[in-house]
């Protein structure tokens, strides 16, 4: 039972951080049709800005870490803006353009991160309980997983407010279900776009931050691994559905902590086919429009 | 007559690198009822959109003396063109409300005139949109052109697939908005071309082939037959 729990809960810790990239990939999707795959670079820039900062304010606390997570949401968010609109907004429509810039950046800007913080993984430090563990149904689990979880579903919440509760929101709902049409309404949809790419950019910031956390270290490729599972939950999740990426994340979380216990480390292997069952039986995902 | 409201002038189209709309040029008077007819596939549809600047063009298209056709759709809507698209196009993952409001441009939208337009549409302010009837899907598709106060209407075949009675409800509602500001009618039922347009301009070929009063058009038989394709025979029944 016990085992369950925290294979449970470490999943939902890692899904947090899967949320946390695919919920941005999504809407970008959803609303532009850019496939982004330079997201994983902003995940990784906002997380070493963040150690950077955080561990020479105050390292291993809670306030460090506070100021690292309000860092990398400001980085994630400001990189992945500029990014669209230096890059991106020219490129819309042109599919093939946008992915070989959104790939020629994530592979320029690994590069780039490593000649300024090496290959290796550098190890951070973080709060004294996060290292702990809290007893729950007689499972050990790591406290960090609990912090990871609040974070994400802070996130869901202030993403759900925001489209729900403004006229942005409003406008970039509509727009995933028919951009042309919001613009025969005389909206700018475009302005929108910046927006969404910033929030996504906000969000795998805070996700980056937390992943350091999670795994105890940065990497100029911290990015890279969460983006392949992010991608994954996006498109089984339904590309452009935000509940749908925030379901998927969880089941393809958990689904690979219990297959990595108990089918001998083949989390990524049962992910991948879950995946091909999906595009199979429900291409458009658990809750994607109908293309 | 006053100053057109709209001057097109060899205006072209193309989807996916495909003409579908080949140099045309006509005028919608600031007052009344035109209407864009022609047979199906002939490019009405396209002629709208590419007003709207939805499809490449090329051509000039000037709207209240100011040229528009170089700028991107969502400025030629704020010059104040409402659309009503062909098949609605309402967000139906939104509420009824939600639609309305995305519509709403001007400090004072014209929400009380809606409501009394549209009552039924008003008591389901809450529902998806997505969940309506047909005919009501068409109520929000209009009120969404007509909460703001436009200075011309580009309206797609807004009675396509409707219900007789509803049709003439959506009739009736063109009849009352053209009250207020000129409409640009694309539409394939006589009856309510009969009803509603004081002009016509008819599309052969990609091309206008007749401009000009709508009694002119629609008391010849065998223009409608030879530009139209349909038989008038039974006033109001033929489409």
């Amino acid at each position: 039972m016990s085992t369950v729990v925290l294979l449970l809960i470490t999943g939902l810790g890692l899904g947090a951080l899967y949320f946390l990239v695919a919920s941005g990939l999504s809407l970008i999707y959803g609303l532009m049709g850019v496939l982004n795959f330079a997201h994983g670079s902003f995940l990784t820039i906002s997380a070493f800005l963040g150690w950077e900062v955080g561990r020479r304010v105050s390292d291993g606390t809670w306030w460090g870490l506070a100021l690292s997570a309000f860092i990398g949401i400001a980085v994630g968010a400001i990189v992945a803006a500029a990014t669209e609109y230096l890059l991106i907004r020219r490129l819309y429509e042109r599919h093939i353009e946008q992915a070989l810039v959104t790939v020629g950046l994530a592979l320029a800007s690994v590069a780039l991160f490593e000649g300024i913080w090496g290959t290796d993984p550098i190890y951070t430090a973080k709060p004294a309980w996060l290292s702990q563990t809290t007893e729950l149904l007689g499972a050990k689990i790591p406290n960090d997983r609990f912090l990871l979880i609040a974070c994400a579903l802070l996130v869901l919440g202030g993403i759900v407010l925001f489209l729900q509760r403004t006229r942005y929101g409003l406008i970039i709902r509509a727009g995933v279900e028919n951009r042309a049409m919001v613009t025969a309404l005389g909206i700018d949809v475009r302005r929108s776009f910046t927006i969404v790419f910033a929030i996504g950019g906000a969000a795998a910031g805070l996700g980056g931050v937390l992943a350091s956390v999670y795994y105890g270290y940065v990497s100029a490729h911290l990015g890279s691994v969460l983006l392949i599972f992010a991608f994954i939950v996006t498109v089984i999740g339904g590309l452009g559905s935000l509940t749908g990426a925030a379901i998927a994340s969880v089941l393809v979380a958990v689904l690979q902590q219990f297959a990595n216990f108990y089918l001998g480390g083949t989390g990524d292997l049962v992910v991948v086919i879950a995946l091909a069952a999906v595009l199979l039986v429900r291409p458009r995902g658990l809750m994607g429009k109908v293309a | 007559m006053s100053e057109p409201i709209l001057r097109v002038a060899g205006l072209s189209g193309r989807i996916g690198g495909q003409q579908v709309v080949e140099d045309i040029s006509f005028e919608v008077p600031a007052v009344g009822i035109t209407a864009l007819l022609g047979r199906n596939g002939v490019g009405k549809t396209s002629t709208i959109k590419s007003i709207l600047g939805l499809i490449d063009r090329t051509g000039s298209v000037h709207f209240g003396g100011i040229r528009i056709d170089r700028m991107p759709t969502h400025r030629i809507v704020q010059q104040g063109v409402g659309y009503v698209p062909e098949d609605r196009e309402v967000f139906g993952s939104l509420t009824v409300a939600e639609n309305l409001r995305l519509a709403e441009r001007d400090d004072r939208p014209r929400r009380e005139f809606i409501e009394r337009l549209f009552p039924d549409i008003h008591d389901r302010r809450a529902q998806r949109a997505g969940t309506l009837s047909g005919g009501q899907q068409q109520m929000v598709s209009l009120a969404r052109a007509l909460v703001n106060d436009n200075r011309l209407l580009l309206v797609d075949e807004p009675t396509k697939g409707l219900a007789p009675r509803i049709v003439d409800e959506v009739a009736d509602a063109l009849a009352e908005a053209a009250r207020t500001v000129p409409i640009l009618l694309v539409e394939q039922n006589l009856h309510v071309i009969r009803k509603l347009a004081e002009r016509v301009v008819v599309l052969s070929g990609g091309r206008v082939v007749f401009t000009g009063d709508a009694a002119e058009l629609l008391d010849d038989e065998d223009r409608i037959q030879r530009f139209l394709g349909v038989h008038d025979a039974t006033e109001g029944s033929t489409r």
